[in-house]
Parts: structure tokens; C-alpha cells; sequence
């Protein structure tokens, strides 16, 4: 006899009441361990490039393996932030209509802004 | 009302304002507290990215910026929040496989978190200037 009120498919998906089971969690430190490496490169880069000017910036966004490696950062780095700040947007926001709204402005934020560094480094990549 | 309906005020937990200060959980505030730093400054960088590929004059302005003592306490916050993020993150990671739950292994692993990702914030600065 089944003891609790779940069905025994319902348990062995395992996705819960929400539907999406451990997608949340596992996209967070998939993009965690994928950041270790990329992080640790660019923040070396980031110091390297924080006084050069215009045209050696250009150089290095422009060569063909910074612009994989930064599109990754950056791509990689705003899908866990944006994960990241929905859990605190849950946890502080109790009203169900604000956190929504913010939430998904949050998301806008961050898929405007990755599109928006993607088009720039094609842009200097390849000459626009 | 009914006993079911009634809201229940039920203690929340910590009680911040009797909360004993301590190393874990001051990490833990700090963990969430870099990440949203770094959630707002990947914006910034997403910034930097598009002004390079603007024009020279329209880059000249926000690099100003960035050689500015302000620009340069911006970028040692960023630095160390990356550092401090990253650091405590794999130690998140080990914790999510199911080692260092000792509270003497937590305490260790966050001092080592604590040492690592500062030296490494002064390291790489170092190093940083060094190769440009």
C-alpha cells in the first residue's frame, strides 16, 4: 500500500509539486563549475585590459579565442546571476504579484544584456 | 475566523538582532551579498564591451572612468567579490556532495576561503599590471 498521496509514476519522475523537480539546482552549479575556470581567466584579463586604450582593448575583445571565452563569461555568468537573483527575489519579496513582476524583469535585464555584449563583440570581431 | 485560517505568527528564525556574530554565517550573508554585486557589475562589463565597440571618443569617456580612484575601488570590489564568490562557491560545491559538514571542517574551509580569495584579489592585481 502506497503510504503517501503521490503516485508511484509522480515519485519516480521526481519533478515534485513545482514540475520542474532539481532543474533549478542543477542549472545553478552547472554554470557554477563552468565559471571556475572562465572567472578565474578573465579576471586576470580584466586587470591586464583596465588601463589600455581603444585600439588594444579592440585587439583583444576582436581575436578569435577572447571572443569565445568572453561570450562564455558573460552568456554563462548572467544565466547564474540571473538564477542567483531570483532566489533572493523569493526570498525577500513576499508580495506574489511583485515577485513575479521582478522576476521577470530581472530575466528582461538579463537577456537584453547578454544579447547586447554578443552583438558587440561580433561587432569588433569581425569589423562592423 | 476560522482556527484554520487564522495567520500564524510563528518566530522567525535567526533572530537577527540577538544572532550571534560568527564565521559561517557572516560567510553566508557575504556569499549572497558578492552575488548580487557581481550580478549588478556583469552589467557594467556587458557596458564596457558595448562602449569598445562604439566609437574612440564615446570609450575615451568610460575609460575615464575607469583609471578614476573611484573606477579602481570599483574594480578591487569587483575583483574580490569574484574571488570571494568563486572561492566559497567550490566550497558550496563540496558541501553539495556531501563533504566538510564538520563544524570544524566549515570553519577551516571558510578561513581557507577567506585567505585564498584575498590573496588572490592582491595576486592578480599584481600580476594583472605586470602583463599589460
Amino acid at each position: 500500500m502506497n503510504s503517501d498521496l503521490r503516485t508511484p509514476l509522480s515519485r519516480a519522475r521526481g519533478l515534485g509539486s513545482a514540475k520542474e523537480g532539481v532543474h533549478h539546482f542543477w542549472a545553478q552549479r552547472i554554470t557554477a563549475v563552468a565559471l571556475i575556470p572562465l572567472v578565474a581567466w578573465f579576471a586576470i584579463s580584466l586587470i591586464m585590459m583596465s588601463g589600455a586604450d581603444y585600439a588594444v582593448v579592440r585587439a583583444w575583445i576582436g581575436s578569435p579565442v577572447v571572443m569565445v571565452l568572453l561570450t562564455l563569461t558573460i552568456v554563462i555568468g548572467l544565466h547564474h546571476g540571473q538564477l542567483g537573483m531570483q532566489v533572493v527575489i523569493e526570498d525577500y519579496v513576499h508580495n506574489d504579484g511583485m515577485k513575479l513582476a521582478l522576476i521577470v524583469l530581472m530575466r528582461f535585464i538579463a537577456v537584453f544584456f547578454g544579447l547586447a555584449a554578443i552583438v558587440a563583440i561580433l561587432r569588433i570581431g569581425f569589423g562592423g | 475566523m476560522s482556527v484554520a485560517n487564522r495567520p500564524v505568527h510563528r518566530p522567525l528564525s535567526p533572530h537577527l538582532q540577538v544572532y550571534k556574530w560568527q564565521l559561517t554565517s557572516v560567510m553566508s550573508l557575504l556569499h549572497r551579498a558578492t552575488g548580487i554585486a557581481l550580478s549588478v557589475g556583469a552589467l557594467y562589463l556587458v557596458l564596457w564591451v558595448v562602449f569598445a565597440s562604439a566609437s574612440p571618443s564615446t570609450y575615451a569617456k568610460f575609460q575615464a572612468f575607469n583609471i578614476s580612484i573611484l573606477g579602481r575601488f570599483v574594480l578591487g570590489g569587483w575583483l574580490f567579490s569574484a574571488f570571494y564568490h568563486l572561492c566559497n562557491g567550490i566550497r558550496h560545491l563540496f558541501w553539495d556532495m556531501g563533504y566538510g559538514f564538520e563544524i570544524k571542517d566549515a570553519y577551516r574551509s571558510g578561513w581557507i576561503v577567506v585567505a585564498v580569495s584575498l590573496a588572490a584579489t592582491v595576486v592578480s592585481w599584481i600580476v594583472g599590471l605586470r602583463l599589460a
